[in-house]
């Protein structure tokens, strides 16, 4: 079916939007010298004063990632990236003295913060959010830490981490994501210069959402995040990830790594709103996204969840996946991916089940517009223990214009005469079943058309904590009507 | 042997000037010929490292040194032909034993005129021209490793051509003998189907090992199919235990012309079947359907691909698979819809059941497009016997093995329910219940009721 002319003109109006996060702060940054080398390892380590084992695993990433060749399967084209080129390391000069409170930040900083809507100063609007808000790589803020303290929950930038509870931090670094798993996150290995740390102990209910923003700003740099979730046994958590960055020319390099694990009966929620700046209508700049996500359910009953809206990015890569380890575990994907322009994204998950009666379901909403490129790719994979497991996978494209394209490549493996998977994807289309349900009551097929479109959208939307929702919303704001029907 | 050996073994034992290929006095055969193998050789032998090939190792082809098949392999003592049609009676056949045509099995059959029904040897003797337009314009010369094999070495294959208007009622069968040879011999079929303008015909294929040898059959069909033109294409792939089937169709389908298949793969070691559609013309159809029903430690690969270049073309596919023992099998489905074929509808579903732990599946259904007014939809699903149906089946007093090789039966007839044709959809069903466990003959009682 064709898209709506109401749904097309407002895809328009969004395309000629000028992008309203595209600014540059003018601040000092204590850079390191350009170029990638052990040096500038050994430079990022130094500068985070940590311990030599962690200066060892960058190493032996960074000589690892020499080797590797870059990935090449995904469904996106750039020109090849000048690891050379671009900053390893950079830093906001007030950081030295380290901040104690808002009133220390540099007012520019918080006049950015203000700008993107980051309510710092409002704490009262966010009710209950903590935030650690990266600006280049180092956290200048993090709030509500005396309450996540009270009930033990530690919520902290990793460097700091380190230092707090270095033991945990040795334990799980790298156990989901390996330096060895790809270039991007082997890179992020060798020189990853912040992120967030997240310990939440046996038994508790983490008693807020955790959130963190990520900025990019000083030109040529690329951000390498690494966040580390961990919930101990029977605990819970939300996190809340999102992103807007300064409009510039030259393309930047963003590989984040983010990994989590759920031991026995915990669950994770892990939510992202990613806004990167992506390029202006005829591609030129925005970030290249490449991320990886990665949650481990290693404990029984144990649920990890991964939401994600997906607007911004000149190249977005990425796979939120789970290992479903634990007998009974459950991975969840919520994803709506919308690409205007000259977007590429190239997105899916991987539910990788182990443990019997492991369960995962994929919901997938994407929608191209412009010249933009989209792929769902994903994996579901049965192996020979995984006894009673089960999947749902359910993808829907909407193309709109006629020089987008939409593409669907999952990939199923099953070695279990009992585990059952389920796959289905459509492009522009409802549901025979849901329409007959609606129309049966009475309901004319339009209306009928619409509420399923309403109806399924919310589901993915619904996943996000509240905060998010509004602002996602807003970003998906192009007619969710049609884009099924 | 070691691995890269191999495909050299190909390379090495190429002789454009053996006694006994086919067209060998023709001189633009021989640069098709000598262009495949030296891509061939270029290509190299298809390894997991690339995507299409991500699931199937050839390793009989790495393990194996193959030999061309001598007169010798070709006229092996042959008592009688296993026909996949019941009563050939009047129905055109033909017969090849380890790719040599065996004149005394073939039964020229009633066909009308305006249908030339010859194989390779003669087609390149009688009508040469007619050939060279068409072998390879279908693979085209970017076209895979396995084809350009097949370009450099084919020995044996037919040709088919209906002229415009004509209609060819009674199906035309194609029968493929493999092994009765104690060497481990390599076949490489090069068929032609060509429907003229309104033109209608029925190609039954069957691929059929005799003995228990190993053998190597690499088959490449190029059909073209032109206006308001129509072809079923039904192929049963059932070689011998030890043998590998590598099989590429490739189909050219014209403005409101049909294109029918069925593929039904119940034996070899290791088969690939790989079909490749493009739908060119306005109001084109493609229909690509199969089953696979895989045992013991048997691997079987179906890769399709379907192209609409043209608006309003529309295609659907279902294929459906049962796995037992270790058995694996591969489903690659790809539907690609280009930017000006606006108004595509296109299907596609694939269906596993796995009856045993061991077995293995991977599907890969896949979607590219680039058109926004299209629908589009696939789906895929693995599970074992639903264990409901299976009690509410034995709570009518119907003992647990027949039970299950009815619940498998149903389970595959949404496939063979594609088959248009009555007395082939009633074959292929035949080949379904004798690869069941011995139960089915019990079955037979209840299929009717």
């Amino acid at each position: 079916m064709a898209a709506t002319t109401e749904t097309l003109a407002q895809v328009q109006e969004m395309a000629d939007d000028k992008y309203k996060y595209g600014f540059v702060t003018d601040i000092d940054s204590e850079n390191a010298p350009k170029g990638l080398s052990e040096d500038i390892v050994r430079f990022i380590s130094a500068k985070k004063n940590e311990p030599e084992w962690l200066l060892e695993w960058r190493l032996k990433a960074y000589r690892h990632w020499l080797t590797m060749p870059e990935p090449n399967w995904a469904k996106v084209g750039f020109p090849a990236i000048d690891y050379q080129d671009s900053y390893y390391y950079s830093a906001p000069k007030a950081v030295g003295d380290g901040p104690q409170s808002l009133d220390e930040i540099d007012p520019e900083l918080l006049a950015t913060y203000e700008k993107l809507g980051i309510p710092l100063k409002e704490q009262e609007m966010l009710a209950g959010v903590a935030v650690d808000a990266v600006f280049d790589s180092v956290s200048v803020a993090t709030t509500f830490k005396s309450k996540l303290e009270e009930v033990g929950v530690i919520f902290c930038p990793l460097t700091e981490a380190l230092e707090k509870c270095p033991d945990l931090v040795k334990k799980y670094l790298g156990t989901v994501v390996p330096y060895t798993d790809n270039k991007h996150a082997t890179l992020n290995s060798a020189v990853f210069t912040e992120g967030s740390f997240v310990y939440i102990p046996p038994g508790v209910r983490c008693p807020m959402e955790l959130s963190t923003y990520f900025r990019i700003n000083a030109k040529n740099t690329g951000q390498f995040e690494r966040t580390l979730i961990i919930a101990d046994k029977e605990s819970y958590v939300s996190y809340l990830e999102g992103c807007t960055a300064p409009m510039r020319d030259e393309n930047q390099l963003h590989a984040a790594v983010v990994e989590l694990i759920a031991l026995d009966d915990a669950e994770i929620k892990y939510s992202t709103v990613q806004n990167w700046y992506p390029g202006d209508e005829n591609g030129k700049g925005g970030i290249y996204n490449f991320v990886t996500k990665r949650g481990a359910c290693r404990g029984r009953n144990s649920k990890i969840s991964w939401t994600q809206v997906e607007t911004g990015s000149a190249i977005t890569w990425k796979y939120p996946s789970c290992i479903l380890q634990g007998d009974n575990s459950v991975g969840e994907f919520y994803s709506i991916a919308i690409t205007n322009n000259r977007q590429q994204a190239d997105t899916g998950t991987k539910m990788i089940h182990l443990g019997r009666n492991t369960s995962s379901k994929i919901i997938s909403k994407g929608i191209s517009a412009g010249h933009a490129d989209q792929t769902y790719r994903g994996l579901v994979k049965m192996s020979p223990k995984a006894d009673g497991a089960r999947n749902f996978t359910q993808c829907d494209s909407l193309l709109i214009g006629d020089q987008c394209g939409a593409h669907t490549v999952p990939y199923i493996e099953s070695k279990n005469k009992s585990a059952i998977v389920e796959h289905e994807a459509t492009t522009s289309t409802i549901s025979e079943d849901q329409l007959f349900y609606l129309r049966q009551r009475g309901i004319p097929v339009e209306a009928a058309v619409a509420l399923v479109v309403n109806g399924f959208c919310r589901e993915v939307l619904q996943q996000l904590p509240m905060e998010f929702a509004v602002e996602a919303q807003k970003l998906v704001g192009i007619s969710l009507e049609g884009s099924v029907g | 042997m070691t691995k890269t050996t191999s495909p050299l073994a190909f390379v090495d034992s190429f002789d454009d000037e053996r006694t006994g290929l086919p067209g060998i006095d023709l001189p633009w055969l021989k640069t098709l010929r000598r262009d495949g193998i030296e891509r061939f050789k270029g290509l190299g032998m298809p390894t997991p490292k690339l995507e299409a090939w991500k699931y199937t190792r050839l390793k009989p082809l790495e393990d194996t040194s193959f030999q061309p098949v001598t007169d010798e392999d070709g006229m092996a003592a042959l008592d009688h032909v296993p026909s996949l049609l019941p009563d050939p009676g009047g129905r055109p056949r033909l017969v090849f034993v380890n790719g040599r045509m065996r004149p005394n099995f073939w039964i020229e059959g009633d066909l009308p005129d305006g249908v030339h029904l010859d194989c390779l040897r003669d087609v390149l003797l009688r009508a040469p021209d007619w050939a060279e337009s068409y072998i390879g314009s279908l693979t085209g010369e970017d076209a895979a490793a396995l084809v350009q094999l097949n370009t450099a070495m084919m020995d044996t294959g037919f040709a088919l051509r209906v002229d415009p208007g004509v209609i060819v009622e009674t199906p035309i069968e194609v029968v493929y003998i493999g092994g009765l040879t104690d060497r481990p011999v390599a076949y490489f079929p090069r068929n032609l189907i060509v429907l003229g303008e309104g033109a209608q015909a029925t190609v039954v294929k069957h691929h059929v090992g005799m003995g228990v040898g190993a053998y190597f059959a690499n088959a490449v069909t190029e059909i073209d199919i032109a206006q308001g033109a129509r072809l079923n294409h039904y192929e049963v792939q059932a070689e011998s235990r030890d043998a590998t089937h590598l099989g590429a169709v490739n189909v050219r389908v014209a403005k409101d012309a049909t294109y029918d298949s069925f593929t039904l793969s119940i034996g070899g070691r290791l088969s690939r079947n790989e079909v490749s559609v493009r739908l060119e013309g306005q109001g084109a159809h493609a229909g690509v359907n199969g089953a696979y029903l895989m045992r013991g430690s048997e691997h079987c690969d179906n890769t399709t691909r379907i192209e609409h270049l043209a608006p309003n073309t529309s295609c659907r596919e279902i294929f459906k698979g049962v796995l037992d023992d270790q058995s694996r099998a591969v489903f690659q489905g790809r539907i690609v819809v280009n930017r000006e074929a606006q108004g595509t509808d296109g299907h596609q579903l694939c269906k596993t059941l796995l009856l045993s732990t061991g077995a293995e599946i991977d599907a890969k259904p896949e979607l590219e497009i680039y058109a926004d007014d299209v629908k589009c939809s696939h789906g895929a699903t693995t599970g074992q016997i639903d264990e409901t149906a299976l009690f509410y089946l034995r709570s009518r007093g119907i003992p647990e093995a027949l039970a299950r090789n009815l619940l498998v039966q149903s389970f595959l007839g949404e496939a063979l329910e594609e088959i248009a044709d009555e007395n082939i959809r009633e074959a292929f069903t035949n080949k379904v219940l004798h690869w069941l466990p011995a139960a089915c003959f019990l079955s037979e009682e209840w299929r009717d009721a």
